[in-house]
């Protein structure tokens, strides 16, 4: 049985997929968004310390599970088969909202200079650091859409380094907790400048929902009372509710069928019964996250695409990045745990850009409250790794230690990429994504600096021991995946154009992270969301205008 | 919610001594059970010296280890999280935990607790000439400082290495004791307790007035 031809397909109902659903919804188009999870609720899981998105010995709450492996290059040569509880997986989730229904929600823009790296420090030898096609302005008006549609709680009048903004948040910021309020102090006498991190959470009642009740818990967690806005309460319940949209769960999308003509014609995949599915449409838009997206384009051969839809000169997966995270612990005397969730509330940008002989930086934050089991391995160098010497260690300082840290932007690496694994497939019987690469060395350049501004931060805040923690040289991606179908000018380096649109196929689209040319020192999910509306704007003109058939 | 078998586990301590070995329970095995359920958990499960062979019968509390294995996994697990003045690993359910998990999640490293298991106490036997349960506290830490370092004889060790082995029962002991206590481990949250966090947190209750205590 055939199903019914709609306008769209977009294949992931995370923080781009949700975003483009709605603008197309809107806009008048059917659209069907097939999502490989379900609908979830903070009842799925509620706070287990085993079992979240954050710390994942039992398991990812929000998915996806083992049906899903990968295959991680782990040293030249050494393939090994991982799953997706596991660090080297890079997951981010599978259900319906995806990360944005357990993430810690920082609601970052990028800066001006994120968008023009090369021309502002030079590409440094082995990276395709270049520039995004679009500026920081051209995107400016989007990243308002994102914060006054999803909602965002924020104040950036002491940020001297913030972008320029048309409006304000349309929610005020959070105040600081303890540990905030130490650091703001402790900031201000280094001449810094703290400002409250900006959240995608309610700091008062917004969009129907309730205002944040600061559990201990957040990042890594559905939010029980619904004050933390992902797009699975905020645009795809808006794009469900103009009759035009719907959320198909459980569907497993394993190719774009693009035809001799060079048009996208439907999306196969597998429904929640395993069955083959074949959705036709007139456009398709890919949200599945820079792993599965560049994964479900590779394994979409056509005869003008031998090499993967959008691969013709072997960019698809291609520069695959995250975050250097580099930052540093620190002890003190007294209590610096308030219990007061989500615990990170205070920011400093001054060493997002600017410092001397480095190509970038990193916002420096400090972080959410970690569980009891988190903190077990969180010990200064040389530490007792168990005995009662690592039990008196956790009595004593699980409430007396603080880490701020940064998401340090890195230095794109052809070489590290996303490929369709030869012989390693999945549950529905599709090859797996399989990540090779390593880091720039000048990331970890960035990272030592970073983690310095960090400590020192920490012993004006009155440390009384500090260490530093700085990442190692292997392949980055994570939650922060970004980058492996670039956006550009140019065909012969980049996947999509500025739009979002794939080169050479007019009715396939990109909106998630796999567009980003860099992925800025900041958590990029209101870049992807404000990407999001972007993409599905110009869609949604270019449609009704007959330009996309 | 996901659904998790009851714990069977009830009353005594975690790892109680099989040495009974079988016979049908008298009034005075019950009074020592009793006692061992009172004390136990402060001596260890072991002390009883009562386990002599890792092969023993199975004991029907043990979803996947045998008595005699979970004897031993409970006396390790005490060392990596001993009792002081709050609870340790072992009789706050650490055992219950891995051995539930042995039947969930980590049924794949079933065959590295067996294996391993029997290394440890073969290597316990040759470099310590006794089992690890009659081993004096500093020879307990000595025994397992070994294998953490990858220093016990490598003959006695295959798949898992020994250090491999180590660090698994030291992630899952640590998830026991200091994870959620609905998988087995952390038994009335002592280690929240011990800790200072109130728990269960009421979910809804507005947390904003303590932001700037």
């Amino acid at each position: 049985m055939s199903l019914k031809h709609v306008n769209a397909v977009v294949v992931g109902a995370g923080a781009g997929g949700g975003v483009v659903a709605k603008e197309l919804s809107e806009a008048g188009l059917s659209v069907v968004v097939l999502e490989r999870g379900e609908w979830v609720s903070y009842e799925t899981h509620g706070v287990d310390e085993l079992i979240n998105q954050r710390t994942t010995p039992l398991g990812n709450a929000y998915g996806p599970d083992d049906r899903s492996p990968r295959v991680v290059e782990e040293a030249p040569g050494k393939w090994s088969v991982v799953m997706p509880n596991e660090g080297a997986y890079s997951n981010n989730a599978a259900c319906v909202g995806s990360g944005t229904v357990s993430y810690g929600a920082m609601a970052w823009r990028f800066m001006e200079k994120d968008f023009r790296m090369s021309s502002t420090y030079g590409t440094p030898d082995g990276s395709t650091l270049a520039d995004w096609p679009i500026s920081y302005g051209e995107l400016e008006p989007f990243y308002e859409k994102a914060e006054q549609e999803v909602g965002v709680s924020g104040d950036m009048s002491t940020n001297p380094f913030s972008p320029p903004r048309r409006r304000p948040y349309p929610m005020p910021a959070f105040p600081y907790n303890r540990e905030g309020l130490m650091l703001e102090a402790a900031a201000r006498r280094l001449n810094c400048h703290p400002f409250p991190i900006p959240m995608l959470r309610n700091s008062v009642p917004y969009g129907g929902r309730n205002a944040c009740v600061h559990n201990r818990y957040c990042c890594g967690f559905a939010c029980p009372n619904n004050a933390k806005n992902g797009t699975h309460n905020t645009v795809i319940p808006k794009a469900l509710a103009t009759g035009n949209c719907e959320v198909r769960t459980r569907s497993i999308a394993s190719e774009v069928v693009v035809d001799d003509g060079g048009f996208a014609r439907g999306v196969r995949y597998f429904d929640g019964d395993d069955r083959a599915q074949y959705q036709t449409c007139d456009l398709v838009v890919l949200s599945g996250g820079a792993v599965e997206t560049a994964r479900l384009l590779l394994n979409s051969k056509s005869h003008l695409f031998p090499a993967g839809a959008g691969n013709r000169f072997d960019w698809v997966g291609r520069n695959l990045q995250g975050h250097a995270y580099s930052g540093a612990w620190g002890e003190f005397a007294d209590e610096t745990f308030d219990d007061v969730g989500s615990g990170a509330t205070v920011a400093i940008s001054d060493y997002s850009h600017g410092n001397a002989g480095l190509r970038g930086g990193a916002v420096l934050c400090n972080e959410f409250i970690r569980p009891p089991y988190l903190f077990t391995g969180v010990r200064p160098p040389g530490s007792a790794r168990w005995g009662k010497e690592h039990k008196d260690y956790q009595r004593r300082f699980f409430k007396r230690t603080v880490t701020v840290q940064g998401p340090v932007q890195e230095m794109p690496m052809f070489e590290a990429r996303v490929q369709a694994d030869p012989s390693v497939r999945d549950h529905w019987g599709i090859p797996v994504a399989r990540l090779s690469g390593h880091r720039h060395p000048h990331d970890l350049e960035i990272g030592r600096f970073i983690s310095a501004q960090a400590e020192r931060w920490l012993r004006e805040a009155g440390a009384l021991r500090t260490w530093r923690s700085v990442p190692g040289p292997g392949l980055s991606g994570g939650q922060h995946q970004a980058g492996t179908c670039r956006m550009g000018d140019d065909p012969r380096t980049s996947v999509a154009n500025k739009f979002g649109q794939v080169h050479d196929i007019d009715n396939l689209f990109i909106s998630d992270a796999s567009l980003h040319v860099t992925n800025g020192g900041f958590n990029p999910v209101l870049t992807i969301m404000a990407l999001g509306f972007w993409v599905g704007s110009y869609i949604g003109t270019a449609f009704k205008a007959g330009r996309i058939k | 919610m996901q659904k998790t078998p009851p714990s069977p586990s009830e009353g005594a301590g975690s790892a109680l001594p099989s040495g009974d070995g079988g016979r049908a329970m008298t009034r005075r095995t019950a009074i020592k059970i009793g006692v061992v359920g009172l004390v136990g958990a402060a001596v260890g499960a072991g002390a009883t010296g009562a386990i002599a062979r890792l092969s023993g019968p199975r004991q029907p509390r043990w979803r996947f280890l045998t008595g005699a294995e979970a004897s031993l996994l409970a006396d390790i697990c005490d060392q990596l999280i001993p009792r002081d003045d709050a609870p340790g690993a072992a009789e706050t359910g650490a055992v219950d935990y891995i051995d539930r998990q042995l039947c969930g999640p980590y049924r794949r490293h079933r065959q590295a607790y067996r294996q391993g298991l029997d290394s440890f106490d073969r290597t316990c036997a040759r470099v310590f000439k006794a089992p690890f349960a009659s081993l004096a506290p500093a020879d307990r830490i000595r025994a397992l400082g070994l294998v953490e370092k990858g220093g016990a004889p490598a003959e006695l060790w295959g798949d898992p290495a020994q250090q491999a082995f180590f660090n698994m029962i030291l992630g899952h002991t640590m998830q026991g004791f200091y994870g959620s206590p609905r998988h087995g481990g952390n038994r009335d949250y002592a280690s929240y307790r011990m800790l200072g966090l109130d728990y269960p947190q009421l979910v809804g209750q507005d947390r904003r007035g303590k932001a700037r205590s």
